[in-house]
């Protein structure tokens, strides 16, 4: 039996929608194409539907069903907090169940598990060194995120050379006085961006902590969860389980938005995750609790500030964490903190939206653009990797000279 | 629908802008009042000059055509109760023209509200109306409905800005009315009798409002009364000191009841009403209209009083007002919102007379909205699986509007008729008043095809035998 919920165990909520059209003003695949067929109510009007039996599984339907980022901003506004996204997994895997895997993860699920497959991709030299592309576990959400040569013109991470399991220990030393803190550094982190991850365990150490980093955790789920494939999400959450509770850590730090979002996802399946989720933590509200900010704060403000402005990843502003990363970034002695326009739009990455869907993907990416521009900043730091990378993308399209970085280079580069 | 019409309509938008899906069609087929019924064909209209073929050729072969913005109206008017073409209206989003000189700007109907705002705030001047949909809603559908605000005590509403329009009839021709002048006698005032006409004289494709200089700061208070009556006479006492403050709105002990849990600012059971007062205009002036506000109400059994310093207070005064309509689902799952308006000298009259009808009725009526212009909405919320519970709110609804009219009041102020009240029309007009708006709306639509069964009962006719052959 599946550990999700069927579309079947959302009848309540779906019933909850007034259709009141709030979710128009923060839907990002409403707003880049302005069709109802994208936005949160439509997605729910066709799962009523599909409840009541008056429809079933077109081709159309599924296009539409396609046409989410999985992002909450919808659930974030909406009056009674009906779970879009939530409801919009559920279709994904029912559809994979009966037809496996469909229009919303075409391309996407060939990959999964075809080792062969893989090779010839990454072979056919799409952006992927296949050398250090093999080095990427099957189950990797970056596969989904990153799999098909079709992508031109997109800008991708590179694959580091020395991956973040191959920089640390299992297990990092720290003060007698202070207990363990686990750190899910999630793939983006570990494969694609290890100083990241190399900033993050630096801050930890500084401060006292013992590092726990168990190499036997994997992607957290959500580029399979964004594709409906239940089976591997399931998969990879009990192997998540059972890997930090090899050691009795206090917290479970995440620097990856989406991360901290995948995981999160697992309180809504039918197991039992609380070892996991009662322990996450974002690292700046982390960072906050610790007490860090008062320390940044005091030190003395350099000379060379940098102009930085922040992009809320969806992931953490449907949590309502948006205080923490500005006040972190406002602390910092090395930078001068602007807000910006549109702040917390989606960037348009979208678990595995981007791959189906590049056009729109990119549209919703370009409406940061004026924001980036007028904020007069030269970084725009952010607290999530995937938003690093899709930011990039737009600004380079657009041909700013901005980059996108993530707060904790900042953060390692005020100590350096 | 026909094939050859689908065809035609191919050529008119092109076929990428014609959806006959059934997922299509259920993604169009409902609004905010959760009603649903399913169009045969949805088209995405990118001109005027495309509006106006759609709707010749609707003429040609007598189907219905659906205007349809955002989808967020209350009473149903882009519902396709006779199916048809849904004519969906967002492509056309484009700010044209922001007249600095003349203080006007030229948009596209499916510009959103609050895109506006923003643009003609960055530049200095103020486009005040301000439904709480301004979000999401289109200046298409705001001039259809004629809709309104909280701000609309002291600006009034949409009519109020709209100088001129582009329409296209229902039988295609392309009209101009109105123009750049804040004067113009020229011809019958045709700009105002599209206003609010429900999509059903013309398809508005261009509209000219009239903006103001930006008002340099505003200042919110949040005042806690002992009674309704005590908040009602504060109103008055308000307007009667000659302060007319930017928005006025009030909530009665039904919906403090609601959010007392939610609220961050302390509502004690002793709270029998809030109103929420904001002024605006130069800075110089705010201090001394509170002082002269706090003065005037002074006499009315005041509980407490909140004056935001800054920003961020004046967001908390406000944000109580929003957790209002979500935090109402708790007193039944089904919610009848009316936003029935009386003078505004009635307004207690209104309220003791809804409370007898709740206890009579024995169901929750839970009141808020625009005291500064009597503008109430009347919120029934009930549980419409309870066995009678239809006919009960039927009856409710009834004693609502017959009370609204007796005291001289209308039974909409801004949601307009539609579907949901076309009921209740002959309750406020008489039977030689709406022979006349059935005779205007037959003079410009002579076959009925645009936007039918709407606002008049009487007028739903059989649906046209080519619109139903699927
Ligand atoms: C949460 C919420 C809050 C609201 N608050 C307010 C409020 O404070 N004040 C208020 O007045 N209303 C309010 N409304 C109602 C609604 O938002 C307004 O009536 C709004 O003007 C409708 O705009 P729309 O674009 O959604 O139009 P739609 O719902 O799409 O259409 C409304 C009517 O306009 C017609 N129409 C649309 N576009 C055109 C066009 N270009 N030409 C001709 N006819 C057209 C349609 O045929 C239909 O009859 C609220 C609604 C919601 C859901
Ligand atoms: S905001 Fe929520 S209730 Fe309103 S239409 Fe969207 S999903 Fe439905
Ligand atoms: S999850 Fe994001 S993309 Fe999907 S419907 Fe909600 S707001 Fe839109």
């Amino acid at each position: 039996m599946s550990m999700h919920k069927s579309l079947k165990d959302f009848e309540k909520v779906i019933r909850e929608c007034v259709k009141c059209g709030v979710c128009q003003a923060y839907c990002p695949a409403y707003l880049a194409t302005r069709r109802e067929g994208a936005v949160a109510r439509g997605k729910i009007a066709l799962a009523a539907a599909l409840l009541d039996g008056g429809i079933g599984l077109e081709e159309r339907l599924q296009q539409d069903i396609g046409m989410c980022l999985m992002c909450g901003s919808c659930m974030h506004k909406c009056p009674n907090t009906v779970p879009t996204h939530e409801i919009v997994g559920a279709i994904r895997r029912e559809i994979t169940d009966k037809q496996g895997m469909s229009l919303v993860g075409k391309g996407v699920s060939a990959l999964l598990g075809s080792r062969v497959l893989m090779k010839t991709l990454a072979k056919s030299g799409a952006f992927l060194s296949p050398l250090l592309f093999e080095k990427i576990p099957e189950t990797s959400g970056l596969r989904l995120r990153f799999p098909a040569p079709s992508m031109k013109g997109r800008t991708v991470p590179k694959i580091a050379f020395r991956n973040l399991f191959d920089r640390f220990p299992e297990f990092i030393e720290g003060r007698a006085d202070k207990p363990v803190v686990g750190f899910f550094a999630g793939c983006s982190i570990t494969y694609a961006y290890p100083e990241i991850g190399e900033a993050m365990i630096t801050v930890l150490q500084r401060m006292g902590y013992p590092v726990f980093l168990p190499k036997a955790q994997q992607c957290c789920g959500i580029p399979a969860l964004s594709a409906g494939n239940g089976r591997l999400v399931d998969e990879l959450a009990l192997a998540n389980l059972e890997a930090f509770r090899k050691r009795d850590v206090q917290y479970i730090i995440t620097a990856c938005a989406s991360c901290n979002g995948g995981i999160g996802a697992y309180r809504s399946m039918k197991v039992d995750s609380k070892d996991l989720t009662g322990k996450l933590i974002d690292f700046s509200v982390f960072l906050q609790k610790e007490g860090l900010f008062e320390e940044l704060a005091g030190m003395e403000k350099r000379q060379d500030r940098v102009k930085v402005t922040y992009h809320d990843p969806c992931h953490l502003k449907t949590q309502g964490i948006t205080r923490e990363p500005r006040e972190l970034l406002k602390a910092l002695p090395n930078v001068d903190f602007v807000e910006m326009e549109n702040a917390s739009s989606c960037c348009g990455l979208g678990g595995t939206f981007s791959v189906d869907h590049y056009e729109c993907s990119r549209a919703i990416g370009a409406k940061k653009i004026p924001g980036l521009q007028e904020s007069g900043a030269s970084l725009v730091a952010t607290a999530c990797p995937g938003c690093i990378m899709q930011l990039q993308d737009s600004i380079n399209h657009a041909g700013l000279k901005m980059k996108a970085v993530h707060i904790l280079d900042l953060l390692a580069a005020a100590w350096r | 629908m026909d094939e050859q019409v689908l065809k035609e309509l191919k050529g008119i938008v092109g076929q990428e802008n014609v959806f006959t899906e059934l997922t299509d069609r259920i993604t169009h087929s409902y609004d905010a009042t959760q009603e649903r019924h399913l169009p045969d064909v949805v088209v995405y209209a990118g001109s005027t000059a495309e509006v106006s073929s759609v709707l010749k050729l609707a003429n040609r072969h007598l189907v219905p055509v659906l205007p349809r913005g955002a989808g967020s109206g209350f009473t149903g008017g882009s519902l396709p109760v006779q199916g048809g073409i849904v004519l969906v209206l967002t492509r056309m989003d484009r700010i044209l023209e922001i007249d600095m000189e003349n203080l006007t700007a030229e948009v596209e109907p499916g510009v959103v509200t609050a895109e506006l705002q923003r643009q003609v705030e960055r530049r200095g001047l103020f486009y005040p109306p301000d439904p709480a949909s301004k979000e999401f809603c289109t200046m298409g559908g705001n001039v259809a409905e004629c809709a309104g605000g909280p701000r609309c005590v002291k600006y009034g509403v949409t009519r109020d800005y709209v100088l001129g329009l582009e329409v296209v009839t229902p039988t295609g021709d392309i009209i101009k009315t109105g123009g750049r002048t804040l004067k113009n006698v020229v011809g019958y005032d045709l700009t105002r009798l599209f206003v609010g006409s429900e999509g059903t004289l013309g398809i508005v494709t261009k509209i000219l409002v009239r903006l103001l200089p930006k008002p340099e700061a505003k200042k919110t208070m949040l005042v806690q009364f002992e009674t309704i009556d005590g908040a009602a006479k504060s109103v008055s006492a308000i307007i009667g000191a000659r302060i007319i403050p930017a928005t006025l709105e009030f909530m009665d002990a039904a919906t403090i009841a609601c959010i007392r849990e939610a609220s961050s600012i302390s509502l004690p059971e002793e709270c029998r009403a809030v109103l929420i007062i904001e002024v605006d205009g130069d800075k110089e002036i705010l201090d001394q209209q509170v002082e002269k506000i706090l003065a005037v109400i002074r006499p009315f059994g005041i509980l407490a009083t909140r004056i935001a310093a800054t920003d961020t207070e004046s967001e908390e005064i406000w944000q109580v007002r929003r957790i209002v309509s979500p935090s109402l689902r708790q007193m039944g799952p089904d919610k009848f919102n009316e936003d029935i308006v009386v003078p505004r000298s009635r307004v207690p009259d209104m309220i003791r007379a809804l409370e007898k009808i709740s206890t009579d009725y024995n169901v929750p009526i839970v009141n808020f909205g625009h005291a500064g212009d009597g503008n109430i909405h009347v919120n029934i919320m009930v549980d419409l699986q309870a066995n009678g519970m239809a006919e009960k709110v039927e009856k409710v609804l009834s004693e609502v509007f017959r009370t609204v009219i007796d005291l001289q009041g209308s039974i909409s102020g801004e949601h307009g008729i539609g579907t949901a009240k076309a009921p209740f029309l002959h309750m406020e007009l008489d039977a030689a008043t709406i022979s006349s708006l059935q005779r205007i709306k037959a003079a410009f639509d002579p076959n009925n095809i645009l936007n039918p069964g709407k606002i008049f009962l009487e007028s739903s006719p059989q649906r046209p035998a080519e619109a139903s052959s699927r």
